[in-house]
């Protein structure tokens, strides 16, 4: 399984989107204890950039980087989110230490991953409108948001 | 009349509203499903493949009308910030925790990429504010390594030895907050006034006790002041007297050993699957050290040891950071014999500026220092994974150039982040009042969780 | 019952000189501690600078038994209101001070998360500039608050005059509690 995903010269794992769970399980079974990492990156302006042949570029991307303590080494998996369906299946089942980083991953760039237990925003307001880190929602500031703003004097 | 006391009753339930944070909240019992149950529970970490458990197999029986779901936090003293957990209670025990985070959500994933390589090590060192050092150094290296750039030997070592000072500040400073939330007051002030050592070291070396923004890409900013040798010895020989001390004050005293052993108890394979590094993976026996065995900087050319737990209880993970001092405190001592002479930063003029002096004999240096400050570094198109160990585990940055002077995006891994997840399962089965030994000796700082 | 009873010396003095004397001399403050600043409010009050000195060692875990509260730290979006609440929860007299960049201003982090400014939310007494300010200038606010508080007058409430205006009870306001106007309202969508 793990020869027939897309794969840069750098060793980082290009799989397709039916490819990514299967691929991780696979990855786990072959060494790699933990998941050190788990964030999406939004490609907006850069649909040109350098992805290895047969690889087709998408807004979003899921990084996930792997961490093997037996053999001292680390593997990256690069997967492609296209902008109209951004979800991925979860890892959840596989290193249940992605919960968080999904969450996260969710709540900032709105990437959803199926099959997590608990898809809520983990560091905004619950309330909050839009996905901050993705490249057009604009940086600056926003006025303070009061749900119910009342004061009792 | 009636109208009015409607009227404020209606008022104070808006007004309790204004803090509830909706499905991020722990929910009801009866409204749990069942995969929410599995996150909670920790349960998917008992039975291999990820099969999801049945919630009726969970050992704790639990009569539905008798438990609690308290609230702990954001504003309080013992949750090292503005950490907020949700605990269910039977009784006095824990049955289930969630925290709920993102108090101190600050966007500095966001500011990063308006910011050029130059500035963003001002931005990054402000989010684990305990090790602002090692912020800054896993940027810098990231940055680095996209650029393609080896550092002089004398930086290396430079960063090393603030590196590990600050290890040795941040270890103490929590040192004395888990002796304050143990009721030790003794702790705290000690570990504070040790800690000041350390800092008035800082302030030497960069001009701040915190948010130094001192190691920068191409190098640090500054060489170390004359007579730094005689301030690290000084620390050198006084810390380890002062770890005598404190083994004395806590180590075999009954009473923290009673809160602390056995509390909170983490397997190797849950630290593993849960993702958790640092000192809270060392203390379950798994000897995963990012220094010793995946070296960055010249960590392969000096000694130490990695320190290991057994049991994996708040006891261990005490044991493991009181060790670990003695260890950085070994690598110092080993930093001062064997400190190279050279330039402090990269003599490439595109990288790092050029000294002040150049400036004023110099038109091309005047040029270059102008074109730094305005335009930025150059970083080639790339991404790159770097990872160190800071005192709270493996801090990564994920970094992603598109070859202008500004990351296209710079992602951290903050290891109290990762660790934070734990937590839920130390705590299940625990006593409410373990909660704030179990909570300290995971030692989150909320700088870094949020972000 | 006259003052020729008493067999010792006394002096008299305005009740008003009395209050703010007792007063200026027992600010408790609440652990508010947020960020980075808190390590240094907690510096403070360890064994190298000491607070104890000015009457100020008590750190209350308590709102009701605090009467400052020091905004050690940047304020996210979502802590503005908890924020409010512990403010509100707090007995009169009350007095604030924002410690650093970013509780003062946002200071570098003018984004979408960081409230530009603690005193949008709550009025602010004493602003100690900084990142983080280090004990001796958090120290410095402290005897600037005294100071405030041994000459101010000591019946004037918090939100009278203050340019802080609070939406009127039952009705939702979105709007920030000053200078609406100016703000300019983007990133949301």
């Amino acid at each position: 399984m793990i020869d027939d995903v897309i794969k840069s010269e750098t060793g980082t794992y290009f799989p397709t989107r039916e490819q990514y769970e299967e691929l991780i399980g696979e990855l786990k079974k072959s060494g790699y204890e933990y998941c050190s990492d788990l964030c999406a990156v939004d490609y907006l302006e850069h649909f040109d950039r350098a992805l290895p042949e047969g690889a087709q570029a998408e807004r979003f991307e899921v990084v996930v980087n792997l961490v093997s303590v037996k053999n001292r080494s680390r593997a990256r998996v690069r997967v492609q989110v296209p902008e109209a369906d951004p979800s991925v299946p979860t890892l959840f089942h596989h290193y249940p230490g992605t919960e968080a980083m999904e969450r996260e991953a969710y709540d900032l760039m709105g990437i959803v991953f199926t099959g997590h237990p608990d898809m809520t925003r983990i560091l905004m307001p619950e309330e909050w409108e839009g996905h901050p880190l993705r490249k057009d929602y604009s940086a600056e500031r926003v006025p303070v948001q009061f749900k119910h703003s009342q004061s009792i004097r | 009349m009636a109208d009015e006391e409607n009227k404020q009753s209606e008022a104070e339930e808006e007004f309790s509203e204004e803090t509830f944070e909706g499905p991020q909240e722990m929910s009801e019992r009866s409204t749990t499903s069942l995969a929410e149950m599995t996150v909670e529970e920790g349960a998917v970490l008992r039975i291999a493949e990820g099969v999801v458990v049945d919630a009726d197999d969970i050992d704790i029986e639990i009569a539905e009308d008798e438990t609690m779901i308290i609230n702990m936090g954001p504003q309080h003293p013992s949750t090292h910030g503005v950490l907020r957990l949700m605990m269910e209670l039977q009784g006095e025990t824990v049955l289930r925790t969630k925290p709920v985070i993102g108090y101190l959500h600050t966007g500095m994933e966001k500011t990063g990429e308006g910011l050029s390589y130059i500035q963003g090590s001002t931005n990054v060192t402000r989010m684990d504010y305990l090790s602002p050092l090692h912020n800054e150094l896993v940027f810098s290296l990231a940055t680095e390594d996209l650029l393609g750039i080896e550092i002089p030997e004398r930086a290396t070592w430079i960063r090393m030895l603030m590196a590990e000072l600050n290890r040795i500040s941040s270890h103490l400073m929590w040192m004395a907050t888990n002796g304050m939330d143990l009721g030790s007051t003794s702790m705290m002030i000690f570990g504070f006034r040790d800690r000041e050592m350390v800092l008035s070291f800082f302030e030497k070396v960069t001009g701040l006790r915190m948010n130094h923004n001192y190691i920068r890409p191409g190098g640090v900013a500054a060489d170390l002041p004359d007579g730094w040798e005689d301030d690290v010895l000084a620390i050198a020989q006084t810390i380890p007297r002062r770890l005598d001390e404190y083994n004395d004050m806590l180590t075999g005293q009954p009473i923290f050993r009673e809160r602390t052993e056995g509390v909170g108890i983490l397997t190797q394979e849950q630290a593993l699957a849960l993702s958790a590094t640092g000192p809270v993976l060392r203390s379950t026996g798994v000897a995963w050290d990012l220094r010793k065995h995946m070296p960055y900087l010249a960590y392969d050319q000096v000694e130490f040891d990695v320190v290991v737990g057994s049991v994996g209880d708040t006891f261990d993970r005490y044991a493991v950071r009181l060790a670990e001092l003695r260890e950085s405190v070994r690598i110092v001592t080993q930093i001062l014999d064997k400190m190279p002479s050279g330039p402090y930063r990269v003599l490439d003029k595109k990288v790092t500026p050029p000294p002040r002096k150049r400036i004023d004999e110099s038109m091309e240096a005047l040029i270059h220092h102008f074109k730094l400050f305005t335009e930025g570094v150059k970083v080639p198109p790339g991404e790159t994974y770097v990872a160190i160990e800071s005192p709270r585990g493996e801090l990564g940055c994920y970094m992603v150039s598109d070859g202008s002077s500004k990351p296209y995006r710079m992602h951290i891994r903050g290891p109290s982040f990762v660790n934070l997840q734990s937590l839920p399962v130390m705590m299940r089965g625990g006593l409410v009042a373990d909660a704030v030994a179990i909570i300290s000796s995971v030692d989150p700082v909320m700088g870094e969780v949020d972000r | 019952m006259g003052l020729e009873d008493l067999s010792h010396n006394f002096l008299t003095g305005n009740i008003e000189n009395l209050v703010r004397w007792a007063r200026r001399n027992s600010v408790w403050p609440a652990t508010f501690g947020l960020a980075c600043c808190a390590i240094e409010m907690m510096s403070a009050g360890a064994g190298d600078f000491d607070l104890a000195r000015f009457g100020m060692e008590v750190f209350r875990a308590s709102p009701r038994q605090a009467d400052l509260m020091i905004v050690a730290g940047r304020v996210s979006q979502k802590m503005a209101p908890v924020l409010r609440q512990v403010y509100d929860q707090m007995m009169e007299p009350k007095w604030v001070i924002s410690m650093g960049v970013c509780a003062s201003t946002g200071g570098l982090f003018n984004n979408y998360a960081v409230v530009q400014g603690v005193d949008q939310i709550v009025p602010v007494d004493v602003y100690a500039p900084g990142c983080p300010p280090g004990p001796e200038t958090l120290i410095h606010a402290i005897l600037t608050l005294h100071e405030k508080i041994r000459t101010g007058a000591i019946t004037r409430r918090k939100g009278e005059g203050e340019g802080i205006h609070l939406p009127q009870a039952g009705v939702p306001s979105r709007e920030p509690a000053t200078s609406g106007a100016s703000l300019k309202i983007v990133g949301k969508k």
